[in-house]
């Protein structure tokens, strides 16, 4: 494997719409085109086309493929009905997280699994060897797929412009086939913004048509280009985790506050199970830190590693943190200890290089959109 | 972008105005400011402050960063722009203009400030 960064199939047309490009988990990625807080801001209001190929699609087929997957994964993955969505997680024997995932049924015996791109490999190499003893197949689909987002209020007309699918009929966390600007896709409606939005899996050959199609319909709306950077700072107002900061194989989903994605009443064992019922219990009786919001009375921005401090002392870690421009204030997510964890809780604040700027304690997510 | 001729200008991305009656104008090029993205926080040198070339006096933030401010001479600062203190987005819509940070009564100033020609060659 060569150390060059990964091109998406639209790489050209990223540098002709002149982005900031940067190395995101081995793969050269948008990171903005203009400014990222207007980019933020066009998701929150308007809407904004993202270029996600960088994700890693697995595809898991067989009769017992679900039964291939309820034992690779926490989350009962009999529970999924045909063309519809789960949020999941992938843990190690010891509970830890491996990766946090998207599974789809996309029939009865065939599902795609979306990881992140930093742990891609990783999951389908876990995937593989744990449905070995099922009459499953996986297969590594991450080169099958270009994966082009477009999320935000206006993201719904904007698309039904350009498809005759019934996307009335698609729910959140939802997906399916339907031919979209004249190419086939996987249509589904998922995001990792907080608005209302779409990501639509294409063939690589066919992602350059889309894209160009979504921004022509999308012109009169206000549609934007985004990079990544605000889709890091969209994810952390409406309080979602990313792997590496929020999951670490260090944590198990009852450390993340996210232990209701572990689904233990479901049939047969799972890897992680005995670890997690003591991480769960542990959790009930005795928890851990907390992971909670905390909102700048300044202005200095937290990030990731910092400390949260009362009295002097160390009582957390950022994890995420970034300027809101939704807030208009620095916010962040950390771990804190579960004596300071509780909304409103005084003295708090973070050491920002040495100072300790003042912090309010809040209850995930900072941002929450109106249905 | 184009760097303004009648400007002076730093390894670290700052530039500097001729002075006038002994006080030079300091900001972030254009390149620079490309670069950190949307600044969201500036922290600048207070009046009186006595700054150093070649170091910090002030940070930057944007979206994804921080950025050490660096002095690019020796002097008294005489003035600080609240304008960006209040709106730092000033700092990436108008670099060399309503985006300056500080101004300086220069009393040292390093020899190997670059011309615009050197600093668009030193920053491509």
């Amino acid at each position: 494997m060569s150390n060059a960064p990964r091109l998406t199939a639209l790489d050209a047309l990223h540098r002709s719409l002149g982005a900031t490009m940067t190395d995101f988990a081995g793969w050269d990625m948008p990171l903005r085109y203009g400014s990222e807080r207007d980019e933020h801001n066009a998701v929150r209001t308007r809407a904004g086309l993202f270029d996600l190929s960088h994700m890693g699609e697995i595809t898991v087929t067989g009769p017992e493929a679900m039964k291939a997957l309820n034992y690779a994964l926490v989350g009962n993955i009999a529970t999924i009905g045909p063309g519809r969505a789960r949020y999941t997680m992938i843990c190690q024997e010891d509970g830890g997280i491996v990766d946090d995932l998207i599974v789809y049924r996309l029939g009865d015996t065939e599902y795609m699994v979306v990881a992140n791109a930093g742990n891609a490999q990783i999951v389908l190499d876990a995937i593989t060897e744990r449905a070995a003893g099922f009459d499953a197949e996986v297969r590594d689909d991450r080169d099958a797929y270009a994966l082009i987002a477009v999320q935000g209020p206006a993201s719904p007309g904007i698309l039904k412009s350009v498809t005759d699918a019934d996307l009335d009929g698609l729910k959140y966390y939802a997906g399916l086939p339907g031919t979209v600007a004249g190419v086939p896709a996987l249509i589904a409606r998922t995001g990792y913004t907080g608005e209302d939005g779409f990501e639509l899996f294409v063939a690589p050959e066919h992602a350059e048509q889309l894209w160009r199609a979504l921004t022509e319909a999308g012109q009169d709306a206000g549609l934007v280009p985004c990079g990544l950077s605000c889709r890091d700072t969209l994810r952390l107002e409406a309080g979602m985790p990313l792997y590496g900061h929020e999951l670490t194989t260090a944590l198990t989903p009852f450390d993340a506050g996210l232990g209701r994605v572990v689904k233990f009443e479901k049939d047969g064992d799972f890897v992680g199970r005995t670890a997690l019922e003591a991480a769960a219990e542990k959790a009930a009786a005795n928890p851990p830190r907390k992971l909670v919001g905390l909102i700048a009375e300044g202005r200095r921005v937290p990030r990731a590693g910092f400390s949260v401090v009362a009295d002097g002392e160390v009582i957390g870690e950022v994890t995420s943190g970034a300027p809101s421009p939704t807030l208009g204030k620095p916010i962040a997510i950390a771990y804190v200890d579960a004596a300071h964890a509780a909304p409103g809780t005084a003295g708090v604040g973070i050491d920002i290089r040495g100072t300790h700027e003042a912090y309010e304690v809040v209850a995930l997510p900072f941002y929450k959109r109106e249905k | 972008m184009s760097n303004p001729q009648q400007l002076r200008y730093s390894k670290e991305h700052e530039w500097l105005s001729n002075a006038e009656d002994g006080v030079s104008t300091v900001g972030i090029t254009e390149h620079a400011a490309n670069a950190l993205g949307d600044v969201v926080y500036v922290q600048l040198p207070e009046v009186g402050d006595t700054v150093t070339a070649g170091e910090t006096c002030g940070e930057l933030e944007s979206t994804k960063s921080v950025s050490d401010l660096y002095s690019p001479v020796t002097g008294e600062v005489v003035a600080a722009n609240q304008d960006v203190v209040d709106d730092p987005a000033l700092v990436n819509s108008a670099p060399f203009e309503g985006g300056w940070l500080f101004k300086v009564r220069v009393t040292d100033e390093p020899g190997d400030l670059l011309s615009a020609d050197e600093y668009t060659d030193f920053a491509s």
